[in-house]
């Protein structure tokens, strides 16, 4: 029993959240690493393109309100996803027409497009806070839960409680469909072949007729899908805060990087990782603790390695032991 | 003798949009814009040395830079005694063994054999050295934190002049940059900047959170100023008969005289930087380090140590952030954690080095002054502009209040906007590299 209910306590404070905050961290993760295959560069405002699509589907998911459309219990922030994902393509694709494409023609150095993506940032970032303001907006309706701790009580007659709240539910649903979706993308479609072909060597590519800039097209349209599914994810499960998305960018990349840039499975396998490592080194484990250990050996304090605050510094330091022992990443990334 | 001119012209240009600030808007403003400039300069010089020199990409400016407003507060404030009696000694002696369990670690990676021997002795000793750190560290930061916390619950400083707290502060990043670069340094450039943004919140997570240090959020107020307050200006009647004898308002004056006073300060602290700096780029070494920059491999081949002269500029270019850092905090009298903000402090430093033109010194200041005087003059410009653009709509509609309330955000707009626009069609910056 005793046992039952720290695997409860563990679910339901440890495993659910990191699944959903590792699930966000992977679609993150894959739009830049995508970026980085393709385009070859480090996108600096890859948290921003967040924001931005997800302020597009907030401000369509207040229109949809406004007209008295509701999904019953689903969030009304689904029904208006697709239009922000077309909202961020839009951005991107012109971002890209007017910004990108100059220095892809020049063949500029990876690092002076990470410092045209900053300047890309600062507007997309000034957009965002000019269009909807600096503060925090929840826009999450429907259900709440899909399960909630009293009644996984009642029915199961244990201590803990194990609440699923539906925004976690949908996360991990939608991941797993978007993830789905992209790999079969990447792996079975022409498009997707030729993406992979020209991340894989450019040259060949360019030999065997690939058309750069269709392939440079399709990383952007893909990339914008994917910044806005994991941005109006994160928003629903916790809120949307313009410099919260800016801040994202860290654990992002550091989940890229850890699976090793460019290769998309290990941006997913870095995004659990990360977020696994950020939720049970902060959590106070002991909850856990005092059903799994014999009464008089019960911590007294709350058995927390570190305090929320320092999550950023969990993410780096994972990121400094895989740089330093494994440079490529775990998942053998590209280097250029 | 054409390039000095246009340089020069530059220059005036930035000192004679200063001055119609001062005739346009008031004094006080300009004097506020000219200080934080010259900051806003010695950060971008030590930013240029990175880059520009080194070709070093650094984003965690603002984690040096707030490693010298923390050196502030731990050399000028008075030691808080009783917090020292409480828990101070534990505090040291946690830091300790905290090092030394790293050091240990470090030691064990190096001597022995790569094994799994090796790895299970790793874990054991930062483990255990993790909770023999915590178990000593904690209590004494709950008995510092307990003394009187509204108004110390830290362990306060060394109580020396603030003066000295600049070198400090250069001296604090320069540590946190050789730990920094030991690790991250010789890592690919674009990994090298996540290092350094990380770096960099983690500064700021600490400042944050860690009370005993430098009370947290709860910041530190009244640190010591190196010139006399206003207050005691306009009671000394030497200083009174003087000024209105010049026929000036006793008041006005002695702000005035306080604000001039720092930018003389920061002037000459920036004028031997960049002394320096000039001298740096003219040497052999900042010959060799151009020589790393465009070309590693060649330079390495000629057997220059590359990772050491990376080390070394990346330290140096810390360093000066610093006590850039250091010196606005004396500025501004207090330490408050949770104003630093990267896009304040590291972009935007980022910005001004590009628009000056990288690699280039006098570029790098034209850029931190011309920049840092839009950053604060774009937000009313852009009032000004809304309203004259819904000038024809109604007070009450609601579009149009948004467009105002959203004025302050404009300033990003704009400076992504000047950043971009200078790549493409500039990109070596108001003044190029020679």
């Amino acid at each position: 029993m005793d046992f039952l209910n720290a695997l409860v306590a563990l679910s339901n404070f440890v495993l659910i959240p990191a699944i959903t905050y590792g699930s966000q961290l992977a679609l993150g993760a894959l739009g830049v690493t995508l970026i980085y295959g393709i385009l070859r560069f480090s996108n600096f405002a890859h948290g921003d393109t967040m924001a931005f699509g997800t302020m597009v589907t907030i401000l369509f998911t207040w229109w949809l309100q406004s007209m008295g459309w509701h999904l019953g219990p689903l969030p009304t922030a689904l029904l208006a996803l697709p239009l922000g994902i077309l909202g961020c393509i839009a951005l991107l694709l012109v971002t890209d027409r007017l910004v990108y494409r100059f220095y892809r023609e020049q063949k500029a150095k990876p690092v002076i497009l990470v410092i045209v993506s900053m300047g890309v940032m600062f507007i997309m970032n000034g957009l965002v806070r000019f269009i909807i303001g600096p503060d925090d907006q929840r826009f999450a309706d429907g259900t709440r839960f899909l399960v909630t701790a009293r009644e996984f009580k009642k029915a199961t007659g244990l201590n803990e409680g194990l609440a699923l709240k539906a925004t976690q539910g949908i996360t991990i649903v939608t991941a797993v469909v978007v993830v789905a979706l992209l790999f079969w993308f990447l792996n079975r479609t022409r498009t997707g072949k030729s993406m992979r072909a020209y991340s894989d060597n450019e040259d060949l590519a360019l030999l065997s007729g690939i058309n750069p800039e269709r392939v440079v097209m399709y990383t952007w349209m893909i990339v914008a899908a994917l910044a806005t599914i994991a941005g109006v994810l994160y928003g629903l499960d916790k809120s949307f805060k313009p410099f919260v998305y800016f801040q994202l960018l860290l654990p992002i990349f550091a989940s890229a990087i850890v699976g090793g840039l460019g290769n998309p499975l290990g941006a997913i396998a870095g995004g659990f990782i990360i977020a696994f490592s950020e939720v049970t080194i902060t959590y106070a484990w002991k909850k856990v603790l005092v059903y799994l250990m014999p009464e008089p050996l019960e911590p007294e304090g709350l058995v927390q390695l570190l305090s929320t605050d320092y999550k950023f510094a969990v993410s780096f330091v994972i990121l400094l032991i895989v740089l330093l022992f494994r440079p490529t990443g775990i998942f053998k990334g590209k280097a250029v | 003798m054409n390039e000095t001119v246009k340089n020069v012209g530059l220059f005036a240009l930035v000192g004679a949009l200063i001055l119609l600030t001062g005739v346009m808007q008031s004094w006080n403003t300009a004097v506020l814009i000219l200080n934080m400039g010259l900051i806003s300069a010695i950060m971008a010089i030590g930013v240029n040395l990175q880059w520009g020199f080194a070709g070093l990409f650094n984003v965690g400016v603002m984690g040096f830079v707030a490693l010298g407003g923390l050196a502030v507060v731990l050399t000028s404030m008075p030691p808080v005694k009783e917090a020292w009696a409480a828990g101070g000694l534990r505090i040291v002696a946690g830091l300790l063994l905290g090092a030394a369990t790293i050091a240990a670690a470090v030691v064990v990676n190096k001597r022995m054999a790569k094994s799994g021997k090796r790895a299970i002795v790793m874990i054991v000793i930062l483990v255990g050295g993790f909770f023999l750190y915590r178990g000593v560290l904690d209590p004494g930061v709950a008995a510092v934190e307990a003394v009187n916390p509204a108004s110390t619950g830290y362990l306060g400083g060394l109580g020396l002049p603030v003066l000295l707290a600049w070198p400090v502060g250069g001296l604090l990043a320069a540590g946190a940059a050789w730990l920094v670069g030991k690790t991250a340094l010789g890592l690919r450039s674009d990994y090298l900047a996540i290092a350094t943004l990380g770096i960099a919140e983690i500064i700021i997570a600490i400042m944050k959170n860690e009370d005993w240090l430098a009370r947290g959020v709860k910041n530190v107020v009244g640190l010591p100023r190196p010139l006399p307050y206003e207050i005691d200006l306009q009671q000394d009647p030497a200083f009174v008969d003087r000024v209105t004898s010049l026929g000036l308002d006793p008041v006005t004056a002695s702000t005035m005289y306080v604000k001039l006073g720092y930018s003389i300060l920061f002037l000459v602290v920036l004028l031997i930087l960049l002394w320096m700096a000039q001298m740096a780029l003219k040497s052999p070494w900042g010959r060799m380090m151009r020589a790393i920059r465009d070309n590693e491999v060649a330079a390495e081949a000629m057997g220059k140590d590359v990772t050491a002269r990376h080390l070394q500029v990346f330290i140096i270019g810390s360093a000066i952030c610093g006590l850039a850092g250091a010196m606005m905090t004396t500025l501004d009298g207090q330490l408050t954690p949770g104003t630093y903000q990267p896009l304040r402090f590291t972009f935007l430093i980022w910005v001004m080095v590009i628009v000056g033109g990288s690699g280039n010194n006098f570029g790098a200041v034209l850029g931190a002054m011309l920049i840092w005087f839009l950053w604060v003059q774009v937000e009313p410009i852009g009032l000004w502009l809304l309203q004259v653009l819904t000038s024809g709509m109604a007070d009450t509609n609601p579009l149009k209040q948004h467009l105002l309330d959203s004025a302050a955000h404009m300033r990003l707009l704009t400076m992504g906007l000047i950043l971009l626009l200078v790549l493409r069609f500039s990109p070596r910056g108001l003044i190029p590299e020679k």
